[in-house]
């Protein structure tokens, strides 16, 4: 199985999972995940691999990475900035990237 | 013409050798046959926005675009957390990065300066003499002062009246004057007429300053002469800081814009005429994109700024050129700082192997986040999310996302290690 159907699949999945309004107008499933982590991994590091305070990302499961999104979002989990963040993302932009980071090999 | 080169399996198996303890890049390398992009590109610039565009065209292409990075100076030296090497909390080496990272994602570093872009034939040229071709160009050039709305003030009177503006040497000029300086003297800063490179990096600095004066010569003065009307970000935090931790040193004052510099004198004269002298002097010139984007024709609007196309960072003005960071003319809400410019890079990445692989590039998501320091430990930030506008054909803040730092000092502490974890974190996602 070649990255792509990789992506393919894990869309797939999401869009299952959600509502496919906004999933239809953005054509997402020609755009791999790694370019919207992009936004991620300045702070959370490339690949998911934090450099400091900021928790790695690679390797935590997808659904934990949906559910946290979820609870940023909605305030229920404490946050210095998160929350803010959170509130800019789509549920299945959060589903994409989850995907992406669950998909890394973890840090030791 | 795009020229466009055979992507022949001899490369796949150079790149693939290259990238095998690169999981992501093996990953990649993988969906080479059904993506096909191959491509040249140079990147001017190797700050925030440069550097992180040459190693992400590298990483998201699985090695299949050369990226051909031109930048002067031998290390990185960080702009964000600058200020706490003039506070004397830090030093240059704890901010200064090298380019070996890059060079072992196959990136070309060559270190030299752009004399000329020749955007018809697709060629940059450099003082050395040679020369690149390209597909696409990547400009992230950063700015340049202008010394022109300063009476008195030159380029060669900033090793006299540093900006530190610009990480490195100046950044140690100011720091050295402020150790020589007695206690009981006076520093006095100057903050420009928005828009500037980062926004809250001023008030940070008068922060790191005083935070000095406070520890180490508390006799001492800060004067904070700001062009602006109020404090242009995180506003209310600043004064918080300020008031609760520098009352008796710090003395801002809004609308008062530096218009002449008497350099000899150590004396700043006011718009309406008033002089204020002080022992110290750190003028933070009026700026605009740099040199060579203006020698380029990149330059576009008020003769400062770059306009581009915000899904792709294409020039509005140059074809197959893309503009990146503080050069630009931001989109609504969008400050000019390192962590944007990361994020243009990487729209700019993206939309290029989208291009090479002969698809259109999606509309990009960029996140902002800035922090500032108050002391030696304590940091707030302010946050933003950008979306594409469809209507508008731009960027725009999601409404409802984004923030300050809660007005709470005793909370500033973890902000601190964020804000160091961020730098470290961010330093390697461009140059690692």
């Amino acid at each position: 199985m070649n990255t792509r159907s990789i992506f393919v699949g894990g869309l797939v999945t999401a869009l299952v999972a959600l509502s496919s309004g906004a999933a239809a107008q953005s054509n997402a499933s020609d755009t791999p995940a790694f370019y919207l982590t992009g936004t991620c991994t300045n702070c959370h590091g490339t690949q998911g691999r934090s450099a400091g305070a900021m928790p790695s990302l690679a390797g935590l499961s997808q659904s934990y990475l949906v559910e946290q999104m979820k609870q940023f979002r909605e305030g229920k989990r404490p946050a210095t900035i998160m929350h803010e963040i959170a509130r800019g993302y789509s549920d299945e932009q959060a589903a994409l990237i989850a995907e992406y980071f669950a998909r890394q090999s973890p840090v030791r | 013409m795009m020229q466009r080169h055979a992507f022949t399996r001899r490369d796949m198996l150079r790149f693939a050798t290259a990238s095998t303890t690169l999981s992501l890049l093996s990953a990649c390398a993988g969906a080479g046959p059904v993506l096909k992009p191959v491509g040249k590109v140079v990147v001017v610039g190797g700050g925030f926005g440069g550097a992180t565009a040459a190693k992400h065209l590298r990483m998201w292409s699985g090695g299949r675009v050369a990226v051909t990075l031109v930048e002067p100076s031998w290390q990185f030296v960080s702009c964000p957390m600058s200020n706490l090497v003039v506070g004397g909390s830090k030093t240059l080496a704890d901010i200064t990065v090298g380019y070996q990272g890059l060079k072992r994602w196959g990136v070309n570093v060559v270190h030299d300066t752009v004399s000329s872009i020749d955007a018809d034939k697709h060629r940059v040229h450099l003082a050395s003499g040679t020369s690149w071709s390209y597909d696409r160009l990547v400009v992230s050039p950063g700015v340049d002062f202008l010394y022109d709305q300063v009476q008195g003030m030159t380029a060669d009177a900033s090793t006299v009246v540093p900006h530190a503006w610009k990480a490195g040497g100046q950044t140690v000029l100011l720091r050295r004057q402020l150790e020589a300086m007695p206690d009981g003297g006076v520093v006095v800063m100057s903050i420009p007429l928005a828009p500037y490179r980062c926004p809250p990096g001023p008030y940070e600095r008068a922060c790191q300053i005083a935070w000095y004066l406070k520890t180490r010569k508390a006799k001492g003065k800060l004067i904070v002469l700001d062009a602006n009307p109020q404090v242009t970000s995180k506003g209310p935090l600043f004064t918080r800081a300020w008031k609760e931790s520098y009352a008796d040193l710090l003395d801002y004052r809004p609308n008062a814009k530096v218009t002449e510099v008497d350099v000899p004198g150590k004396t700043f004269v006011l718009e309406l005429g008033d002089r204020v002298k002080g022992d110290v002097l750190n003028l933070i010139p009026p700026m605009r994109a740099a040199d060579i984007a203006r020698a380029s024709h990149l330059v576009t609007a008020n003769q400062r700024w770059c306009e581009v196309d915000w899904i792709t960072m294409e020039s509005a003005a140059v074809k197959d050129v893309h503009v990146l960071g503080d050069a630009t003319l931001s989109a609504p809400g969008m400050p000019k700082s390192g962590h944007m410019a990361n994020q243009h890079a990487k729209a700019a990445a993206a939309a290029i192997i989208e291009i090479f692989s002969g698809r259109r590039p999606e509309p990009p998501t960029m996140v902002n986040t800035c922090y500032s320091f108050v002391d030696d430990h304590r940091a707030i930030h302010v946050s933003s999310v950008h979306r594409y506008d469809e209507g508008k054909k731009t960027l725009v803040p999601v409404a409802g996302a984004g923030g300050v730092s809660i007005p709470d000092g005793e909370r500033w502490a973890i902000e601190g290690s964020y804000a160091s974890g961020w730098a470290q974190t961010i330093w390697a996602d461009m140059l690692a």
